[in-house]
């Protein structure tokens, strides 16, 4: 069921029969379904991240079972569960840089076990991350860190807007700073510029907040919200219900939960 | 990945990785000492050349003919020798020694003031055959019914081991020269997996934000060659000087002496260099590519 729920909440739903079963199971109007469907298909996007049955084992046991979920394009996804749960682990199933031991987790249309090293080098290049322990070249200043996606992927001359960027994260002032000596909250808006800087079609945060303070940690999601409403997916990884509850009043949020190896859908009381 | 493209300097993807001190260091010293070395094995492979070649060529068209006689039918058979010789087809030119050629050959193991008066040393015979060669059988036969003192050695019994042995020679110094490309090799090899490892880091974060492979290891392969490039330079010259200051060959030194290069075989080391530069990048890519599928 949640699968279905998250299915429809795609601006287009690549497989259509779970759409039809939801009709029948919800007796909806079939033209109506027909017009939704067009309405979806017509804005030419698919599920950017897809999930069917996706299992993740480590070598002590299965830490997700039948994972199945789609991320829509444009979506605000919270994903929260106990520490050890698997959250980091599903962002890393969400990258590549994990496989999944069962299943089938498409990036983009594209399946992940099909795709070659470059494949997914190219795909990361449109799904920016921000980890908790933000990792930069500590040797190489601050905007030589943010703009390394540019750099590595060729196109190094398109950062006139870097100025802007830094602004925008409130780090015009330390452009020139080496990482070691940036701040928690300047890292993690150092990492979020970084993530941003290719205009990515996904954004992937894994507890962004969690070395900062509250008012670091508005500021942080401010910038999330504002790059959600740019029309950009983001998923944060958070055990911050504080953070959630705020998020959720500014932007029509969802929350994931790990719960007993499975995702699910949290309802309104999270 | 291509090798002219390591070349081509990229200041981006040589700063994203920080400079790999003592594993870049040693890659240099690697390739200066190595090709230090591969200068010797190489001008040593060339000189063995140069002897197979002058043993198998030049001796080939000399033989001697030998007469022992009563000391009273010395010069007859010595007369009857040359007079068949010069009616033989294939003999270019045939003369007797004087007592003073002979003396000089004989001076290294008895002295120079040896009595050759007093001695019954045989009657020698210098053949130099023409480009057609002659009929050594046919020669002995009628050696045997003119002058039954007389013995024709083509030098075939000792010249063909010596070529032989020059040949050998040769080839050990080719091996030589693989070898150390091999060392060479495996040694730049561990430098870059110890360059690999220690930055780690640096490679996840490079994945991370979408980094091919050819990219991240693009600036580790042309840190290497170009180290590899410059240092095997070193070593080229200095092993060129060392070659360049060994004694110059002349009959008294022989083989050590004519160690070295000659004419355009100086311009042969000058190769070294390029040599070990592609060494160097098809080690380092094939360390980098294979670290990088372990690494992440």
């Amino acid at each position: 069921m949640h699968t279905l729920l998250l299915d429809l909440c795609s601006n287009d739903a690549p497989e259509i029969k779970p759409l039809w079963l939801f009709a029948q199971r919800w007796q909806l109007n079939p033209d109506g379904l027909s017009a939704m469907v067009h309405r979806l298909r017509a804005r030419g996007k698919t599920g950017v991240i897809a999930f069917d049955s996706v299992a993740y084992n480590y070598g002590g046991g299965e830490l997700l079972s039948d994972v199945s979920l789609r991320l829509a394009p444009g979506s605000f996804h919270f994903l929260t569960g106990p520490s050890g749960s698997g959250k980091s682990t599903f962002l890393k199933l969400c990258y590549a840089e994990l496989l999944p031991t069962a299943g089938r987790i498409t990036l983009f249309d594209r399946e992940v076990r099909g795709l070659s090293r470059d494949d997914v080098a190219l795909t990361r290049r449109r799904i920016g991350v921000v980890h908790q322990d933000c990792q930069f070249l500590d040797h190489l200043p601050l905007t030589t860190n943010v703009t390394l996606p540019l750099t590595v992927a060729g196109r190094s001359g398109e950062t006139r807007d870097l100025t802007d960027l830094l602004g925008w994260v409130g780090l015009g002032a330390l452009a020139s700073a080496l990482p070691p000596s940036l701040s928690g909250g300047e890292r993690q808006r150092a990492a979020l510029a970084r993530a941003v800087i290719m205009g990515p079609d996904v954004i992937l945060a894994d507890e962004p907040t969690g070395n900062l303070d509250w008012e670091m940690s508005l500021r942080l999601l401010t910038l999330l919200v504002e790059l959600n409403k740019m029309g950009k997916t983001i998923l944060i990884a958070t055990h911050d219900l504080n953070l959630i509850r705020q998020a959720k009043a500014q932007v029509a949020a969802r929350v994931l939960r790990i719960t007993k190896r499975r995702i699910q859908l949290a309802g309104a009381d999270l | 990945m291509r090798l002219p493209g390591i070349l081509m300097p990229d200041s981006q993807a040589d700063r994203v990785v920080p400079p790999s001190g003592a594993a870049a260091r040693l890659t240099g010293f690697t390739a200066a000492a190595m090709t230090f070395l591969a200068v010797f094995a190489l001008a040593l492979s060339l000189a063995s050349g140069r002897l197979a070649d002058r043993w198998s060529e030049s001796l080939a068209r000399t033989s001697t003919v030998r007469i022992s006689a009563p000391e009273d039918q010395l010069a007859l058979q010595s007369a009857a020798v040359l007079a068949v010789l010069a009616a033989t087809p294939g003999v270019a030119a045939s003369r007797a020694l004087t007592v003073e050629e002979q003396r000089a050959l004989l001076a290294p193991w008895f002295g120079p003031d040896l009595p050759m008066d007093a001695l019954p040393l045989p009657q020698l015979i210098e053949v130099t055959e023409d480009s057609t060669g002659y009929d050594g059988e046919g020669l002995r036969q009628r050696l045997a019914a003119e002058a039954p003192g007389a013995v024709l050695d083509d030098h075939t019994r000792w010249r063909k081991p010596l070529v032989q042995a020059a040949n050998r020679l040769r080839l050990l110094g080719w091996l030589s020269l693989g070898l150390i490309g091999l060392v060479m090799g495996a040694m730049i090899t561990l430098a870059a997996n110890a360059a690999l490892a220690a930055n780690a880091q640096v490679i996840k974060v490079l994945r991370l934000v979408g980094a091919r492979d050819s990219y991240i290891a693009r600036a580790f392969v042309r840190r290497f060659t170009l180290r590899a490039f410059w240092g095997a330079a070193v070593g080229t010259v200095a092993g060129m000087i060392g070659i360049a200051l060994m004694p110059n060959a002349d009959a008294a030194g022989g083989f050590l002496t004519g160690l070295g290069f000659q004419g355009a075989g100086w311009l042969v080391p000058l190769l070294l260099p390029l040599l070990a530069g592609l060494v160097a990048f098809a080690a380092t890519r094939n360390a980098a590519l294979t670290k990088l599928r372990e690494l992440t």
